[in-house]
């Protein structure tokens, strides 16, 4: 497949796409790669914008994926401000917005997500209302900050996302508020033990937490919105910042007849339902081996595994992805790292080690499944190794802190 | 300004200049091939490992309690060990020598 003639086209230049493209030449492909993104900067770590970009008005320059001058050394041309209007499939063909339509031997989706838009009565009409997915969405979210004299800020939504974006305009200086629809915040994604600990964190800090708070109406006048819940309660606050999940990007792929199911599905060398088609990152939907099971991810790690198992897999080198998840949050002087999916686990293990030091280890019996570390870098990196291994964990030594983590394993079976 | 050298695949000498930001940004930026970051410099994945220059070493300091952490994730690390996301470009690391630990 290796051939001097041949295109590759990948549409989205973020963790994904750009990770792929460096992986595909280093893979040995010698045709061309084009590299598209609607957005016009020069691809961009992701993660930093809700966190310190946020914090710090730190600039793109300091965080790009790659060089500039990288791109040209190995040749990947990257088209930005430009977005994928139509796709051929018949002809292997691409049709963009500025006119033009380039032909492809093999094409990759790497569209990811955008915010999603809850259908909230007055949205439409809000004033400084934003959400976080680029960098763009940061410069205005700031332009809009350093023009508000009230600093009264809503955050609608206590997912990570909604939680980071807290901490970091809480250390500028601003009120902030977040209204959550669950009972507790982050109830998507992690259990009460944690949810509980961030809503402390957060109130320690000055944010107001508030639960079970289903924003059902934006009033808006002058500068000044009003958000009111389905409990009748009011919150004032000139800037809003929705942050209730995302949606994925798969209009095009839909066109196109790709089989969807909660993302692009793609099977274990993240090619779709067609032949000359690839997904990867955020927008996929995967086997997971370790797992047995199939998950959709957001995060940096799918995006880059995934991208190295496609290059291999296009230059003909037949590989499986079998990544194990990890993830990672930064909120005030927290530092939460996870390794590995919790969902489906039926006992847990709390390892408690200081103050703000703990972990929390998930089990489905005796399989352990994942490790939230909470500034503890030493229980996820073994959770890492743990979970690699398929270790059996003596659950009373774990509890005890002071038992070394590397003497609580009973049984080390064979390695996944 | 701090003038650094990376040694990459144990023997091309690459020699780069900053006056901010961290290493690991320092790294991307000058295309020094085998640093990642992929956590964007958060010491959140260890993918940008480097052992320094055991004369060096004073001069950059030790690595966090994290990042110790994190670095035993790494199957070769050193007592002279770093992730390069946390070291601060200034003129306190001028001259000194950095190996990348990925070859590639």
């Amino acid at each position: 497949m290796i051939s001097d003639n041949k295109t590759c086209i990948v549409i989205g230049a973020s963790h994904a796409g750009v990770n792929f493209a460096f992986a595909l030449r280093k893979e040995g492909w010698k045709g061309a790669i084009i590299l598209l993104d609607k957005d016009k900067a020069t691809p961009y770590h992701r993660p930093p914008l809700s966190k310190k970009y946020l914090e710090l008005e730190d600039s793109i320059q300091n965080n790009l994926l790659k060089s500039l001058e990288s791109y040209e050394k190995d040749n990947i041309s990257l088209s930005l401000g430009k977005e994928v209007i139509r796709i051929d499939k018949e002809n292997k063909m691409i049709h963009l917005s500025d006119g033009s339509s380039h032909t492809y031997d093999v094409l990759v989706f790497a569209t990811g997500a955008r915010a999603f838009i809850p259908p909230i009565q007055g949205i439409q009409k809000a004033k400084n209302i934003f959400t976080l997915r680029n960098a763009n969405d940061v410069a205005n979210i700031r332009k809009a900050f350093h023009s508000s004299t009230d600093k009264n800020i809503v955050v609608i939504g206590g997912g990570y996302i909604g939680l980071e974006i807290a901490a970091s305009l809480k250390k500028l200086g601003a009120n902030v508020t977040v209204l959550e629809r669950e009972k507790r915040i982050l109830a998507r994604v992690t259990t009460p033990l944690l949810s509980n600990f961030f809503t402390n964190i957060h109130e320690s800090n000055g944010v107001n937490i508030y639960v079970n708070k289903r924003v059902t109406q934006i009033k808006s006048e002058g500068n000044q919105n009003t958000l009111v819940c389905s409990d009748g309660s009011a919150h004032i606050a000139d800037i809003i910042i929705v942050g209730v999940g995302i949606k994925v990007n798969l209009e095009l792929a839909a066109e196109i007849g790709l089989h969807i199911n909660n993302g692009i599905k793609v099977d274990t060398s993240t090619k779709t339902s067609e032949d000359a088609i690839y997904a990867i990152g955020d927008c996929t939907n995967h086997y997971n081996k370790i797992y047995d099971t199939n998950v959709r991810l957001e995060s940096v790690q799918n995006a880059v595994d995934q991208a190295k198992v496609a290059a291999a897999n296009i230059c003909g080198k037949e590989i499986e992805y079998d990544a194990l998840p990890w993830f990672w949050s930064d909120q005030y002087d927290v530092k939460l790292q996870i390794v590995g999916l919790p969902q489906g686990f039926d006992n847990s293990v709390v390892r408690n080690e200081g103050d703000k030091k703990f972990s929390i280890w998930y089990f489905k019996g005796d399989k352990l499944l994942a490790v939230d570390a909470i500034n503890n870098g030493k229980s996820y990196v073994l959770g890492t190794k743990f979970i690699k291994a398929n270790a059996i964990i003596d659950k009373k030594k774990l509890a005890d802190p002071t038992t070394n983590l590397k003497e609580i394993i009973k049984i080390n079976t064979q390695s996944r | 300004m701090a003038k650094i050298t990376f040694i990459v695949n144990n023997d091309e000498k690459i020699l780069v200049e900053g006056d901010s930001g961290n290493v690991m940004q320092l790294a991307v930026n000058n295309n020094i091939a085998g640093i990642d970051g992929d956590c964007g410099g958060v010491c959140s994945c260890a993918t940008c490992h480097v052992f320094v220059a055991e004369k060096d070493f004073e001069k950059v300091g030790k690595a966090g309690e994290i990042e110790l952490e994190m670095l035993e994730l790494e199957d070769y690390a050193s007592d002279f060990s770093r992730l390069c996301c946390q070291i601060e470009v200034s003129d306190a690391i001028d001259g000194v020598e950095l190996t990348v630990a990925k070859e590639v």
